[in-house]
């Protein structure tokens, strides 16, 4: 357990240069929604994930399953920062033979656990998973990294009533709750507030935290493990872009790639802001 | 100079025009506004635009309901959602009951690009033509799907309008005439082969006659915008005139405009065909040019399918 969360930031920051840097190289893909999920990343990779980047298979491991699956450049990020795969191999993002597929694609490169993009599916996948663990009766746990534009989509209530009914304590889903989706604001789009309510609803354990708080994050990915007869919701308050101030609440740059300018800016921007 | 656009912006002007001419028009969309184009609609008739959020099967089933109650809805989303996750209630909520539900499904075909597989329909129209009720169009342009989607609107009943990402060259002309639902179009003609195509292969089914043209081989180009109702009468005369037939979409071969095609030859007058589409397998990342070239959905895909249909002819 690494209780110095000045480490746990670098790596953050190391994350999303590479997640700038992939969108840029590509001149495509999802930047906003990345950035908000990079310190929940950092934290449940680093200090809570039972995982052996070099063995990524392992049979013991945990599962973390990206059913936002467009945050992929945050997922292909901290794959390479734990050490699944080279920081390099982030410049073949979304190119013609890549294992680093615009959306990510089951087990096609280390530490990919689900096809993600097309919302709500990932969720649903993990319901079987933590089923299928449970049966097992292996200790391993399910991760589910979900949108709250996501969360519009029938598919994630039907998941959510069968993680309740089935009291997938194994299971710990992490909404990212920045507040955007591609046209614009979620409570302008469709609501989904209160959305906390929904999840206890459907007996769920909720957590809000601030989702950019590192002792917060930390304390819930603690407190999820310890329960034990319901699936846990970790609602994190997060801004999308975050760390990068054109791109923070900005929803226009939920899905297109900085130009050189705009880049380096974002770069500098990130680089004064690391704890040195 | 050619000109390049998408088809999907066709559609999304022709949605402004048909809001100005007719009230009863009302766009829905499922959070995808700025790349469906419906946000020219919704900005100018944002009373009778819909975002539904991300949620395709309600996007459907409202739009059903909406057309019950006298509206003549637009629904949209990507094609692989639109056509895929909301199938059912396409199938036994808008096809069965034959209701005037209009649904434009974009980002059709390999040439979304860099998103990937997840994001590339390549079913839609295996999927939508299966239906009872379901009349399929894939235009070829930007000009295209303009006229198609004001006739979808005069047309009373369910219509799925195949759209694209990419920019695409202008081959059609309709400032003369409107885009009439079930027509095949001659786009040249020729006695040893008859290519035809839809959407954006109709622009390389062109290419490659030329450069057929060029090794002595006579290819005539039928372009097929309506995949249902399909026109039977023009693809019945072009295989008796020429006896050999090409099939070009940016689709899977099976189930595709090929298919439909080979259905009805085999039928009534059978006659030898080679189809170029993709070849079941699953697309990937790329560019829209790369992903063209690495599935042979080009003008050297076609030719060299001539090629081979024409040692097959009797
Ligand atoms: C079923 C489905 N419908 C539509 C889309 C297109 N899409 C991709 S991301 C997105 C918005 C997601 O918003 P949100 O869940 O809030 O993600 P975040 O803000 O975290 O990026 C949409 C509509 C999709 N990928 N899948
Ligand atoms: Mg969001």
């Amino acid at each position: 357990m690494n209780n110095n969360f000045d480490a746990l930031k670098k790596h953050a920051s190391s994350i999303r240069k590479n997640i700038l840097k992939a969108v840029y190289t590509a001149n495509s893909g999802h930047p906003g929604g990345s950035l908000s999920s990079a310190d929940i990343m950092s934290v449940l990779y680093f200090n809570h994930l039972k995982h052996d980047p070099k063995n990524p298979w392992a049979e013991g491991r945990d599962r973390v399953i990206f059913s936002k699956g467009h945050a992929s450049p945050l997922l292909y990020s901290v794959l390479a920062e734990t050490g699944y795969i080279e920081a390099s191999e982030l410049d073949g993002f979304r190119k013609l033979h890549s294992r680093l597929q615009g959306h990510p694609v089951y087990h096609k490169c280390p530490g990919v656990e689900a096809t993600g993009g097309p919302l709500g599916q990932g969720f649903s996948f993990s319901i079987g998973m933590a089923l299928g663990l449970r049966l097992a009766k292996s200790g391993s746990r399910v991760y589910t990294l979900l949108g709250d534009g996501e969360c519009q989509e029938g598919l994630v209530w039907e998941a959510a009533m069968a993680a309740g009914h089935y009291k997938l304590s194994n299971l710990c889903a992490i909404l990212d709750y920045n507040g955007l989706q591609i046209d614009g604001d979620v409570e302008k789009i469709m609501g989904i507030a209160p959305i906390a309510d929904k999840f206890r609803a459907f007996n769920f354990n909720v957590l809000e935290i601030d989702g950019h708080d590192y002792a917060q994050i930390d304390s819930a990915f603690g407190f999820a493990k310890a329960k034990t007869c319901k699936p846990t919701m970790i609602i994190a308050h997060t801004v999308k872009g975050k760390g990068v101030s054109f791109m923070e609440n900005n929803y226009t740059w939920h899905g297109k790639a900085p130009n050189k300018e705009q880049y380096e800016q974002a770069i500098a921007e990130l680089e004064k802001a690391e704890v040195k | 100079m050619a000109d390049f656009k998408a088809t999907r912006n066709g559609y999304g002007e022709a949605l402004v025009e048909l809001g100005a001419k007719n009230s009863k028009v009302v766009v829905l969309d499922a959070d995808l506004s700025k790349s469906t184009m419906t946000y020219m609609f919704g900005e100018k008739y944002p009373e009778r635009f819909f975002n539904m959020g991300i949620a395709e099967q309600n996007l459907i089933g409202t739009a059903a309901g909406l057309s019950a109650a006298g509206f003549i809805p637009f629904a949209s989303s990507f094609g692989i959602f639109a056509s895929g996750r909301a199938y059912e209630q396409i199938r036994n909520i808008v096809c069965y009951a034959k209701l005037n539900v209009k649904i434009g499904g974009t980002h059709g075909g390999i040439t979304v690009g860099e998103d990937g597989a997840t994001h590339q329909g390549l079913e839609e129209i295996a999927l939508m033509r299966v239906i009872p009720n379901m009349t399929v169009i894939v235009p070829a342009d930007f000009d295209e799907a303009k006229a198609a989607t004001m006739a979808a609107c005069e047309y009373n009943g369910p219509v799925y309008l195949r759209l694209g990402r990419d920019k695409v060259e202008t081959i059609t002309d309709y400032s003369n005439r409107p885009f009439e639902i079930g027509k095949g179009y001659v786009l040249a003609d020729g006695s040893d082969v008859t290519i035809a195509a839809t959407g954006l292969m109709s622009a390389f089914a062109l290419q490659a006659r030329s450069a057929l043209a060029a090794k002595g081989v006579s290819a005539a180009v039928i372009h097929l915008p309506t995949i249902k109702p399909l026109d039977t009468k023009l693809l019945y005369e072009y295989a008796q005139k020429t006896r050999a037939f090409v099939t070009c979409e940016e689709h899977q071969i099976a189930c595709g405009m090929g298919s439909a095609v080979c259905e009805f030859l085999s039928q009534n007058i059978p006659t030898p065909v080679k189809m170029v589409g993709v070849n079941d397998v699953f697309g990937e990342s790329g560019t829209p040019k790369e992903l063209l070239e690495a599935y042979g959905l080009n003008a050297n895909g076609i030719i060299k399918a001539v090629d081979e249909v024409v040692k097959l002819k009797k």
